[in-house]
C-alpha cells in the first residue's frame, strides 16, 4: 500500500499510501505510524522529531544534523515487510453532545441546504458511529468520518471568526470537535461540554486516531452542568 | 519567591519565551512552534556561555522594559536591536552582541528591532520557567507552554537561575544578514497543481510580505498564483517553511507556530538556512524565490553549521 517515500526538505519525509481516503487504508497508515512511535520511544537513534499520520499519508520530520537520512529511509521501507494489521486498542469513546439552538450555530442552514429537519439532522449525526482519521489542526481536534451522505454540505462560503470550544462542525463526510474557541468554516450543528485537550495529562487529547466515537444527546441543563464540572478539573 | 528576577515594567507588543521547539507532539495537534530565527537563538546562548537550546525571551518589534529586582544578571539581545541599559540613573546605549551586566536596581529597556522582526534576550544560567512535555516554546494560540503559554505582560515577574558572571564576552564586527531578499526554496509536494507558466511567474515576480504575518505564517501579496487542479488537497502534515497557497491566491509560508496539518497545495518549500532572514524581512519587503536542487539545500545546510561553528570561535571575553 506504501506508493512513495520524497524527502520534500532537508529534515522531512513524506509517505504516501495512494489516493484513497477511507477508514480500511487510514487505520494501515495508523498500524504503519505506531512502528515509527515506537521506534522514537526506543531511544530515538534515527533522530526522528515529529511523526503526523494523516488519512493517507505520514510525514516524518527529522534532525538533518545526524546525517542519517538514507538509515532513515531504510527503517521505512523495512516496516512494509511488517505487519501492518490494524492492532492498536482501538477504543469506543462517547461523547456528550447539546444541540440546542443556541449551540447549533448552523443547523437551520444545514437543514435548509440538505432538506432535511433538525429532528432527522440529529438522528443522522447520533446513529453514526464516527471513525477518527487523525488529530489535528489545533491540540486534540479529531477529525472523523464517515458521515451520511444526505448530510453532506460544503465548508461555509465565509469562516466564522469566533467559533466557541466544544462546537461540533460537519463539512462533506466529517466532522469535527473544536478543542479551544477559534476561527472555523465548518457547519456548526452543536456543542459539547467535554475537555477534548487537558495539557495535565500525559496523553492528552480525549480521543485519537483510530478510535471510534458515538455521540450522545444531552438537554441544555445537562451540557451547563457538566461545563461547570468540566471546568473545575 | 525565587532569588533572582526581573519585574516586567512593559511587556512588550509580543514576546514569548522560546527555545528549539517541540519534538514527538506535532501528532496531537501541537505545533512544532519555536524561536523565529534559530541564528540568532543560538548566537544569544553561546555570548552567555548557555547550552545552544536553552529557553531565551523572543521579542518582535518593540521589547519589553525589565528591572532587575533580585540578584545579579548578566545577559545579551541578538537580533538587530535598540536599546538602553539604565544603572544608576545613567543610560548607556546598548550594542547588539554583547554582553552586559546588571545588578539589583538597574533597568534593560529594549526599544524595539530595527528593519527587522525578532530580536532575542538570554540570561546567563537561563529563564527559571515551567517547561510543557520538555519544552520551553510558548504557543500562544494554543496556550501551551511557559508562561501559561501566554505573552509576559506587565507587572508580572521573570524568573532566572544564576547569578551572573562578571567577565562579558561579545561577538565584535558582526553584520546583519537581514536584508537579502533572494529565498531559497525546493520543489513543493503539491508543485504540480500549478501550470508551468504560474510556476514561472512564481519564480520571476516579487511577492510583498503583507502585514498580516505572525508567527504562525508569512502571507504573501502582489502575485497571485491560482492551481489547475484545486487549492483543496486531503489534509496532511506539514513543516515550517512550506509555501501554501490558499484560494485566493495569495501564498502563505508556514512559520514556527504553523498547524499541524493543512489542506492547501504546497507550491515550494524555503530551505532550512533561509528561514531564519525570512523571519526577519520586515513587513513590506519585496522577496524574491530561486528554485535550488535538495543535494545543494543539504550542502548548504552543511556549509552554514561549518560557518555557525567558526562564528562562535568569534567570541571574546573582554
Amino acid at each position: 500500500m506504501l506508493k512513495d517515500i520524497s524527502q520534500i526538505s532537508e529534515q522531512a519525509f513524506l509517505i504516501d499510501f495512494g489516493p484513497d481516503i477511507n477508514i480500511e487504508l487510514n487505520q494501515y497508515v495508523l498500524a504503519f505510524s505506531n512502528y515509527i512511535f515506537e521506534e522514537m520511544k526506543n531511544n530515538n537513534r534515527l533522530g526522528i522529531k515529529n511523526c503526523v499520520p494523516s488519512y493517507n499519508k505520514i510525514l516524518i520530520q527529522f534532525e538533518p544534523q545526524l546525517n542519517n537520512k538514507i538509515q532513515l529511509k531504510n527503517f521505512i521501507l523495512s516496516i512494509v515487510k511488517k505487519d501492518t494489521k490494524f492492532i492498536a486498542k482501538r477504543k469506543t469513546i462517547e461523547i456528550l453532545v447539546c444541540y440546542d439552538d443556541e449551540f447549533a450555530l448552523d443547523i437551520k442552514d444545514v437543514s435548509n441546504q440538505t432538506k432535511l429537519n433538525k429532528e432527522d439532522i440529529i438522528n443522522l449525526h447520533l446513529s453514526t458511529d464516527f471513525y477518527v482519521y487523525m488529530i489535528g489542526f489545533m491540540p486534540g481536534l479529531p477529525f472523523m468520518g464517515d458521515l451520511n451522505d444526505k448530510l453532506s454540505v460544503p465548508r461555509k462560503l465565509s469562516p466564522r471568526v469566533h467559533v466557541p470550544s466544544g462546537s461540533i462542525g460537519i463539512v462533506d463526510k466529517l466532522c469535527v470537535i473544536y478543542p479551544n474557541d477559534s476561527p472555523g468554516g465548518w457547519n456548526i450543528i452543536g456543542r459539547s461540554p467535554q475537555i477534548m485537550f487537558n495539557k495535565k495529562e500525559i496523553n492528552p487529547t480525549l480521543v485519537k486516531s483510530g478510535d471510534l466515537v458515538k455521540f450522545k444527546s444531552i438537554s441544555k441543563k445537562k451540557y451547563n452542568e457538566l461545563k461547570m464540572t468540566y471546568e473545575k478539573k | 519567591m525565587k532569588k533572582n528576577n526581573f519585574k516586567v515594567l512593559r511587556g512588550g507588543i509580543h514576546s514569548t519565551f522560546q527555545d528549539d521547539g517541540y519534538d514527538y507532539a506535532q501528532h496531537l495537534g501541537i505545533s512544532t512552534g519555536g524561536v523565529a530565527d534559530q541564528d540568532s537563538f543560538k548566537l544569544a546562548n553561546k555570548i552567555v556561555n548557555n547550552e545552544l537550546n536553552c529557553p531565551v525571551l523572543e521579542f518582535s518589534i518593540q521589547g519589553p522594559h525589565l528591572k532587575l529586582q533580585k540578584g545579579k544578571c548578566r545577559f545579551v539581545i541578538t537580533g538587530n536591536v535598540m536599546f538602553n541599559v539604565i544603572q544608576e540613573k545613567k543610560i548607556i546605549k546598548g550594542v547588539p552582541n554583547h554582553s552586559y551586566i546588571l545588578n539589583e536596581g538597574d533597568v534593560l529597556d529594549i526599544l524595539a528591532t530595527i528593519k527587522s522582526n525578532y530580536g532575542y534576550l538570554a540570561v546567563e544560567g537561563g529563564f527559571s520557567i515551567e517547561k510543557y512535555r520538555d519544552c520551553a516554546s510558548t504557543l500562544t494560540q494554543s496556550k501551551l507552554g511557559p508562561n501559561r503559554g501566554g505573552k509576559i505582560s506587565e507587572g508580572q515577574f521573570i524568573n532566572f537561575n544564576l547569578n551572573g558572571s562578571n567577565v562579558n564576552s561579545s561577538l565584535k564586527n558582526h553584520l546583519f544578514n537581514f536584508n537579502d531578499n533572494i529565498i531559497r526554496v525546493l520543489k513543493g509536494p503539491q508543485m504540480n497543481y500549478f501550470m508551468q507558466k504560474i510556476i514561472k511567474d512564481f519564480f520571476a515576480k516579487p511577492f510583498i510580505i503583507s502585514n498580516m504575518t505572525n508567527r504562525m505564517g508569512i502571507r504573501l501579496e502582489g502575485n497571485s498564483i491560482y492551481s489547475i487542479k484545486s487549492h483543496n488537497i486531503a489534509s496532511e502534515g506539514i513543516i515550517k517553511g512550506s509555501i501554501q497557497v490558499p484560494g485566493d491566491g495569495n501564498p502563505i509560508i508556514l512559520m514556527a507556530d504553523h498547524p499541524s496539518i493543512g489542506g492547501y497545495p504546497k507550491i515550494a518549500t524555503v530551505i532550512l538556512a533561509d528561514i531564519p532572514k525570512l523571519a526577519q524581512l520586515p513587513f513590506n519587503s519585496k522577496i524574491f524565490f530561486n528554485e535550488i536542487s535538495l543535494s545543494d539545500a543539504e550542502k548548504i545546510f552543511k556549509e552554514k553549521t561549518e560557518l555557525t561553528k567558526t562564528l562562535f570561535k568569534e567570541i571574546k571575553y573582554c
